[in-house]
């Protein structure tokens, strides 16, 4: 038991390293539940571990990964297969040890069992490939895993259009059914890529001891991730976190509200209430104050380095648009244009984004960022877009190929409005390096480093106002 | 005080299936550790997949009752715990005789009688099995938070008047909320958690199966599939278990028993609930 109580305090303590919280009182919970299950129902044991400890859904990923790794569901080369099709597969392996296994025959099972669809014989498969083809040799007495030999050997995407052919089953390409179709089919493949991964990582892990993998093996949190580093996929991750973001941040400004001193007297109301205790008053109720609600114009950079940052940020500023009473945006590369017309109300943020990268003008001269020409544009040709009233954003990383800064006409345009703030995906550490002119900037307006959603969270809380 | 009523993750799996509620491992061990280790259960996750729904399922395979304590903006302790009654303690002042002295009215006044017991007090002080359900818990304010950190930790609630009453037997308590804020670090502290998502496949068609017996096989397979591949568009709202289920129940009230393009173009309102999604999904899926 002892051996296990450790094993368990071992996982814990990785995944606070991981960047969870977990308390003792939790700690005492997990322990307490694990006397409570069946040990040995592996998938049981993981879930009654994550329901004392996780306590947030973004972090079952990191929590699943370093299950994998410290509750392995098998040590070793793989036990002898049962299966019918993985039978032949490990005769063949079985039979001549030296030879390579043989591709085509391999992948033709991975169609199969794709096909099919049963998670069980799927990650049996991914067990036996990775020790057949994912070995390296490294130094004498080490051995290596790799998951992309696997995976470019067997290279699953390619089997996409045959599989798509085998689940359409003769119905017409092109239409609903086939884009149900690959979707079923792009699942079960990444579900096998991860079974990979998960494999290669547990083999690695008997290598070189848990503590040393669990450093690496561990994906940063979306929300965590820089805007400017973000893979499409993290990208995608974070556009589906905008709405309930949003949501979140106006549920806090409602309760912010609410808890601030409230308006003036309620007399009808008090007196309504008072009726309940004989005509005493002891309950006095007071009318909402009116919040203020302020315009939010947003001016950004969208050419390609910083476009995800822009992108996340105006789906952000789209889907709070009734905390401000009005909102406009404006997007450069080296001139201004306003796009507040692709943003319809209720319409779709996704679709906007790609038409205002296709409709609006943005290139004037190179298509490479020029601050200073877009920022005289935009006072130019939109001179009354900021006002007393205005909460002016500007979203760029302020790299500006070595031109001229426009800093004296950014100057009157903040002075012009009620609060001004430059928002800098780039680390704060890397500023004024370079062709970067923050330093002229910083002098005239706010700058603040929003690196990932998270800072973007703090930042839009300080700016709506109570 | 504690009397687990599952014997094990098997068994809830079973009991919960056998009143109509089909689970999975997470959700089967988790119910099963709450009964066990006599905590509550906070239970997250988007609109219509069946939290509550779970609570009731509980409920009745446990054959206990359900006390529900639905949250919103503005409740606070007189409605979630309990309140005295004013009007009766008024009345029963004024119908005193002169000589009835202060003290006897005093003690008199503030007794069982007059208290008015709210869903918290009420499941704390029942003796027989309890299901303990606090609904859309991230609806109510920040305070109330608070007030349920002494009821769900020890189980007990302190009446000034009339000391403290302790459980006799701990209800089975589960919250639930869809993450419109999030729940202070304290009172997840004291709950287990369960993230409750859109099922996969497998369960969804069994679910929908079993919810909807008139739909064909092949159909649900079919529908369950749509469904995943409208989830993966990045819509405003994904459609849920729920929708999935009154898609179902559309289907085989219109008689239709495939589900091809126009099937889909005319019973699309069904899951999709925005005007925008709508059009997303008609492009993406090229129903037009």
């Amino acid at each position: 038991m002892s051996g296990l109580l450790e094993r368990e305090i071992g996982f814990l303590d990785a995944l606070r390293s991981a960047g969870l919280t977990v308390s003792l009182a939790e700690v005492l919970d997990a322990t307490r539940a694990m006397g409570a299950v069946d040990l040995m129902a592996r998938e049981e044991f993981r879930h009654a571990l994550a329901a004392c400890v996780l306590k947030r859904p973004a972090h079952r990923t990191t929590f699943d990964t370093l299950f994998d790794l410290w509750f392995p569901a098998a040590t070793g080369d793989s036990l002898a297969s049962s299966y019918d099709g993985l039978d032949e597969l490990g005769d063949a392996e079985a039979g001549d040890e030296a030879s390579p296994p043989d591709t085509a025959a391999l992948r033709d099972l991975l169609r199969r069992l794709l096909l099919e669809g049963d998670e069980d014989k799927l990650r049996r498969f991914a067990r036996e490939v990775v020790s057949g083809l994912g070995r390296a040799d490294g130094q004498p007495g080490r051995q290596n895993w790799f998951s992309y030999r696997v995976l470019r050997q067997l290279s699953p995407e390619t089997l996409m259009a045959s599989l798509l052919e085998a689940l359409l089953a003769g119905q017409e390409r092109g239409g609903l059914a086939e884009r149900v179709a690959r979707q079923t089919v792009t699942e079960r493949i990444r579900q096998f890529q991860e079974m990979v991964e998960s494999e290669v990582r547990r083999r690695l892990a008997e290598d070189r001891g848990v503590e040393q993998l669990t450093k690496t093996a561990v994906h940063p949190l979306a929300e965590q991730v820089d805007f400017l580093r973000a893979s499409r996929d993290d990208m995608a991750e974070l556009r589906r976190q905008v709405f309930p973001l949003a949501r979140r941040l106006a549920t806090r400004l409602t309760a912010r509200r609410r808890l601030g001193r409230s308006g003036r007297l309620d007399f009808r109301r008090t007196v309504r209430a008072s009726l309940g205790t004989g005509g005493v008053p002891l309950v006095t109720h007071h009318r909402p104050h009116k919040p203020h609600k302020p315009e939010l114009v947003v001016l950004c950079d969208v050419s390609g380095s910083v476009a995800g940052f822009a992108h996340f940020t105006l789906m952000l500023a789209y889907a709070l648009s009734e905390q401000f009473t009005k909102v406009r945006a404006f997007a450069f590369i080296d001139t201004c244009d306003e796009v507040t017309r692709f943003f319809t109300p209720g319409g779709d943020v996704a679709e906007a984004l790609s038409r205002m990268s296709s409709e609006a003008q943005l290139v004037w001269f190179d298509g490479h960022s020029d601050y200073g020409h877009s920022i005289e544009t935009f006072a130019e040709r939109y001179p009354d877009a900021v006002g007393p009233r205005t909460s002016l954003l500007i979203l760029g990383d302020a790299r500006n190929n070595y031109r001229a800064t426009g800093a004296h006409t950014l100057r009157q345009l903040v002075q012009r409005s009620r609060h001004a703030y430059w928002l800098n995906p780039e680390p704060a550490a890397y500023w004024a390096s370079g062709d970067s002119a923050t330093a002229q900037y910083a002098d005239v307006i706010d700058m603040v480093e929003v690196r990932n959603a998270v800072q973007l969270e703090e930042f839009v809380q300080r700016l709506l106002p109570v | 005080m504690l009397q687990p009523q599952f014997a094990s993750v098997p068994d809830v799996q079973e009991r919960l299936g056998a009143v109509g509620y089909l689970t999975d491992t997470a959700i089967a061990t988790t119910v099963f550790l709450a009964d066990r280790l006599g905590k509550p259960l906070l239970v997250e996750g988007p609109a219509g997949v069946g939290k509550t729904e779970l609570a009731k399922a509980v409920a009745a395979a446990t054959g206990s009752e359900l006390i529900r304590l639905q949250c919103y903006e503005g409740l606070d302790e007189s409605r979630a715990l309990y309140e005295w009654n004013y009007k009766k303690q008024l009345l029963r002042i004024q119908a005193s005789k002169d000589d009835d002295s202060w003290d006897a009215i005093h003690d008199d006044v503030f007794a069982e009688e007059f208290l008015l017991s709210r869903p918290l007090l009420t499941a704390i002080r029942r003796t027989d099995p309890t299901v303990l359900l606090i609904d859309e818990t991230d609806k109510a304010d920040v305070e109330v938070e608070g007030l349920l950190l002494e009821v769900l930790s020890d189980f007990q609630v302190t009446i000034p008047e009339l000391g403290t009453i302790t459980a006799s037997r701990r209800p089975l308590v589960f919250l639930t909320s869809n993450a419109t804020r999030e729940l202070s670090e304290a009172l997840k502290r004291r709950c287990l958690y369960l993230h409750l998502d859109y099922p996969d496949a497998e369960r969804e068609k069994a679910i929908v199966l079993r919810r909807v017996p008139e739909v064909a096989e092949q159909l649900a397979e079919q529908l369950v599939r749509t469904v995943r591949a409208l989830r993966s568009l990045e819509l405003k709202k994904s459609p849920s278990l729920a929708e999935s289920i009154d898609w179902a129940r559309t289907l085989v009230a219109l008689g239709l028993d495939t589900l091809d393009e126009d099937a889909v173009k005319s019973t699309l309102g069904v899951v999709l609930k925005h005007a925008s999604d709508h059009e997303r999904a008609a492009t993406q899926l090229k129903l037009n």
